[in-house]
C-alpha cells in the first residue's frame, strides 16, 4: 500500500473551505452520504489529506476514524497530491495480455518514479488501474482525460512530449 | 422528418478513438452542405465492435462504417449525403467475406447476435427519453401498474426463466419472491452497476446506451416487491455511463415516470445514484449495500439475506444491469417469447465481452447454449496473425478457463458448471499459443490479492499463499509438490471465505491446473515456459549457422550482453542477458531463438 501521509504541505484555500462547508451541510441529513462527501471533497482538492479529512468527520459528526478507514479502503480516494498530469496505465486482463505490463515498465523507466509517485517538479504522477472498459484498444492508459489505446513502448516518448507545459 | 440519420457510436471505446470529434464534425460539415434540415446527427451508445471505433451507422440504407476520423467527414457528407454514393473505402470489410461493403445486419459479428438487452444500444440516443419512448419505453410499467398485480409480475419474472446477469446465476423471479412478503417501512430495490470484474464491459454499455431500461426495470421491480426507492451503484471509472444516468433519472422525473404517483396510479418510485470508488469487493451483494450505507465496503455474513436484511437493515433485492435490461422485454412480450430462447436451465441471451487475442473485440449478445465456437470463429473472427486458439478466460478472476478442446460446448450456466468454469458477468478473454497459464493465474491472483478486502483471514492470507507459490513457480524455484499445495490450498479458501470473492478466487488456479498441469510441470520439473512469457525462464541463443555476423543484435542489446566480431557468429552471455528480446526482434537472419 502507498503511504498514508501526505508529505506535501496542505494548501488549501479559504474558498475550497467554504464550498466543501456548503456540500457537507447539503447532504448532511442523507442517509450514507459520507462517501459522496469524500467524492465531492476529493474533486475540491484533488486529494484528501488528513487535514480534509478532519474538516469532513467535524462537519459530519462522525469519527475520524471512520473517515480513514474509508478513505485508505477505495482504491480512488487518494491521500497523495496527484502530478499535473496524471497517468493511469490500465492493467485489466485484457490490456495485460497485450503487454501493458511493458508500457507501464516503459513508464516507469522514463519518469523515474514508481507506482503511486509523482516526479518533483510536480508534472507527472503515474498509476496502474483496473479495466478502463476500452478493452477493444488495449492496451489503454490514460492522461488525466485523454485515453491513448494500441500503444507500444516505442509511442511512449511520443506521448510524454506532448505534455511539455 | 430528416430523410437520413447518421448514428455516431459514444461508447466508451469510440469515444477513446475520438468519435466526440467526429460527432463534432459531421454537425459543422452538414450544416456548411445546407442539410441540416435533412440529416440528422445523433450519437448513440456502444455498437459492440469496439475494436473498429469510431463507427458510423447511416440510415436508412444502414451503411456501416469503420475507424472514422474527423478526416473523413468532409467526403462522407459530400459523397454519401450529398449525392448519394456510399464511400466504399471507410466501409466495414469482413475479413474473410471478401471486399463486398455490407450493411450492418448482413456481417457476420451482427448475422449470429441475438440482440435483447442490447436492443436499443447504438440505435437510440441514450440522452433523448422521447427516443427510448418512441421505441416502446416505460410501456411495460404503465403495463404493470395499470393491469397486473405484483404477484403477477414476480410470476411472469418468475415464468420467464431469467437468470441473474451478474454471476451467479440466482433466479430473478425467486429473488422478488422471496422479498415481496417481507414486511417493513421501507424496502429498497438496488442495481449493481459495479461492474469490476477486468475485461468485462457490458453494464457499461447498457448504462451508455440505454439507460432508461434499467430505471425503467426498477420501477418495475420496485412495484412487484412493495419498495418506493432505488440505487444504482455505479463505479465510478464510467464517467459518461453516470453523465447519462444523471441525464435519464432528471428527464424520468420531468416526464413523472418517476418520483410521486406514477401513471396516476399512486405508486411512488424514485431511483438515486451512489458512486462506487474503486473496490472490486463492493460487487459482491452485501459490500455493495455496506459501501453504499458509508462505510467500507466490506461483505456480511448470509443470513440473514439481504431479502430479509439488506441495505440499512430494510428489505432489498440487487440485480445487475443486464438482468434489469432484459425485464421491460419480458414483461412486453411475454415470458413464453424469453423462454423459448437459450437452453433448457439457461434461458434468453447472455451479452458476452470479447477481449484478448481475438480480431472483433468487442460486445456481443448470443442465445444462451450457443456454441463457443461460433463465438470465437464467427462472431469474434477468429485469432488473430494465425496464431492457434489455446483457451478463454470466462468469468474473470472469479472464473475458470475453457482450453481449445472443449470449443464446442454449449455456452450457458449448467454446461460451464460442469467443467468448472463459470459465465460469470460475461468476459471472455481469449488466449493463444503465446499465453502462458501459470501467469493467468498469477495475474488474476495478484489481483485477488490486492481487492481481498481482509476482513476473511482465509482469502486475505490464503490468495497471498497461493501467489508467492505462483510466483515460485514462474521463476523457476517450483517443487512438484506446490501443485498439491496449491489445490489443498484453494480448497480451504474456496470453503472458509464469507464472500463471493473469497470463494471464487482460487477458481483461476484450479481450472489452469486441471486443463493445463503439463505447463506447470514444464515450469517446475523443466525450468521451461512453453509459451515463453516467464521471463525469469526464458533463454536467448544465437544459431551460429544462421548469424552472419552483421552486428545488429550486438548493437541494440541494452546490456552489452552479445559479443563477436564482424562476420562471424555472435554469442549471448546469459550472465548478462535481461531477456528483454531486442536481439531477437532486430536480427534480420531468424538465427535468434527463445527457450
Amino acid at each position: 500500500m502507498a503511504s498514508t501521509i501526505s508529505s506535501v504541505p496542505f494548501t488549501g484555500t479559504s474558498e475550497q473551505e467554504a464550498k466543501l462547508k456548503e456540500i457537507i451541510a447539503s447532504l448532511k441529513d442523507v442517509p450514507g452520504s459520507l462517501m459522496p462527501v469524500m467524492q465531492q471533497a476529493q474533486d475540491i482538492y484533488g486529494y484528501l489529506p488528513i487535514e480534509v479529512q478532519t474538516m469532513i468527520a467535524e462537519g459530519l459528526g462522525i469519527p475520524l476514524e471512520k473517515v480513514y478507514g474509508v478513505a485508505t479502503f477505495y482504491a480512488q480516494f487518494t491521500l497523495q497530491p496527484k502530478g499535473k498530469y496524471n497517468i493511469s496505465v490500465c492493467l485489466g486482463t485484457a490490456c495485460y495480455v497485450k503487454g501493458s505490463g511493458d508500457i507501464y515498465e516503459e513508464l516507469k523507466k522514463r519518469l523515474g518514479i514508481e507506482e503511486g509517485g509523482c516526479t518533483p517538479d510536480g508534472k507527472f504522477s503515474l498509476n496502474s488501474c483496473r479495466c478502463v472498459g476500452a478493452c477493444g484498444l488495449a492496451p489503454v492508459m490514460m492522461i488525466n482525460d485523454e485515453v491513448y489505446g494500441r500503444l507500444t513502448p516505442d509511442a511512449i516518448p511520443g506521448i510524454l512530449a506532448k505534455y511539455k507545459d | 422528418m430528416y430523410r437520413s440519420h447518421v448514428l455516431v457510436c459514444g461508447g466508451t471505446g469510440c469515444n477513446s478513438s475520438g468519435s466526440h470529434h467526429v460527432i463534432e464534425k459531421f454537425t459543422e460539415e452538414i450544416a456548411k452542405a445546407g442539410l441540416d434540415k435533412e440529416v440528422s446527427v445523433v450519437q448513440t451508445g456502444c455498437h459492440g465492435l469496439c475494436a473498429l471505433g469510431p463507427i458510423v451507422v447511416i440510415y436508412p440504407d444502414g451503411t456501416y462504417y469503420t475507424q472514422i476520423s474527423a478526416d473523413d467527414v468532409p467526403e462522407i457528407v459530400q459523397e454519401h449525403l450529398l449525392k448519394g454514393r456510399p464511400v466504399e473505402r471507410l466501409m466495414y470489410d469482413e475479413e474473410n467475406a471478401g471486399t463486398e461493403a455490407k450493411s450492418l445486419a448482413d456481417t457476420d459479428f451482427y448475422k449470429k447476435q441475438t440482440r435483447v438487452a442490447l436492443r436499443n444500444c447504438g440505435v437510440i440516443n441514450p440522452e433523448q427519453i422521447d427516443e427510448y419512448i418512441a421505441v416502446g419505453g416505460y410501456e411495460a410499467l404503465g403495463k404493470v401498474l395499470t393491469t397486473m398485480t405484483p404477484e403477477q409480475v414476480i410470476q411472469e419474472v418468475l415464468d420467464s426463466g431469467l437468470r441473474g446477469r451478474g454471476g451467479a446465476g440466482f433466479p430473478t423471479g425467486m429473488k422478488w419472491k422471496l422479498c415481496a412478503p417481507n414486511k417493513a417501512d421501507q424496502k429498497y430495490v438496488c442495481c449493481n452497476a459495479d461492474e469490476g470484474d477486468p475485461g468485462a464491459f457490458m453494464d457499461r454499455s447498457v448504462l451508455e446506451g440505454d439507460p432508461h431500461s434499467v430505471l425503467e426495470a426498477m420501477a418495475i421491480a420496485g412495484y412487484a416487491i412493495g419498495a418506493h426507492q432505488g440505487y444504482i451503484y455505479v463505479r465510478a471509472e464510467y464517467p459518461i455511463a453516470i453523465k447519462r444516468l444523471r441525464i435519464a433519472i432528471k428527464q424520468a422525473r420531468e416526464m413523472e415516470l418517476l418520483g410521486k404517483d406514477i401513471f396516476g396510479t399512486g405508486f411512488d418510485f424514485d431511483i438515486d445514484l451512489r458512486l462506487g470508488s474503486g473496490a472490486f469487493v463492493c460487487g459482491e451483494e452485501t459490500a455493495l449495500m455496506t459501501s453504499i450505507e458509508g462505510n467500507r465496503g466490506e461483505p456480511r455474513p448470509r443470513p440473514p439475506f439481504p431479502a430479509v436484511k439488506g441495505l440499512f437493515g430494510k428489505p432489498t433485492i440487487l440485480n445487475n444491469v443486464e438482468t434489469y435490461a432484459n425485464i421491460p422485454e419480458i414483461i412486453n412480450k411475454g415470458a413464453a417469447w424469453f423462454a423459448s430462447m437459450g437452453t433448457e436451465t439457461s434461458k434468453g441471451t447472455k451479452v458476452f465481452a470479447l477481449g484478448g487475442k481475438i480480431n472483433n473485440t468487442g460486445l456481443v449478445e448470443i442465445p444462451m447454449g450457443t456454441p463457443l465456437r461460433t463465438i470465437i470463429e464467427d462472431i469474434g473472427g477468429g485469432i488473430p496473425n494465425g496464431k492457434k486458439f489455446k483457451a478463454v478466460q470466462t468469468g474473470g478472476p472469479s472464473g475458470g478457463c475453457i482450453p481449445a478442446s472443449y470449443i464446442d460446448i454449449p455456452v450457458d450456466y449448467d454446461h460451464l458448471k460442469e467443467i468448472s468454469c463459470i459465465i460469470g458477468s460475461g468476459g471472455m478473454i481469449v488466449m493463444d499459443e503465446d499465453n502462458c497459464m501459470v501467469d493467468i493465474a498469477k495475474f488474476f491472483l495478484e489481483f485477488t490479492v490486492d481487492e481481498s478486502c481482509g476482513k476473511c483471514t482465509a482469502c486475505r492470507i490464503g490468495t497471498r499463499r497461493m501467489l508467492e507459490i505462483l510466483d515460485r513457480i514462474t521463476k523457476g524455484e517450483g517443487k512438484i509438490e506446490d501443485i498439491d499445495k496449491l489445490l489443498e490450498l484453494a480448497t480451504y479458501v474456496q470453503e472458509n471465505s464469507l464472500c463471493g470473492l473469497g470463494q471464487t478466487a482460487p477458481n483461476p488456479i484450479i481450472s489452469t491446473i486441471k486443463f493445463f498441469r503439463d505447463e506447470y510441470e514444464a515450469h517446475i520439473l523443466e525450468k521451461r515456459c512453453p509459451a515463453g512469457v516467464c521471463k525469469a525462464l526464458l533463454s536467448y541463443n544465437i544459431d551460429p549457422d544462421k548469424c552472419k555476423g552483421c552486428t545488429l543484435c550486438a548493437r541494440n542489446c541494452p546490456v552489452n550482453a552479445i559479443s563477436g566480431t564482424v562476420r562471424q557468429p555472435h554469442v549471448i552471455d546469459h550472465e548478462k542477458c535481461i531477456k528483454c528480446g531486442q536481439c531477437m526482434e532486430n536480427c534480420k537472419f531468424g538465427a535468434i531463438s527463445r527457450k
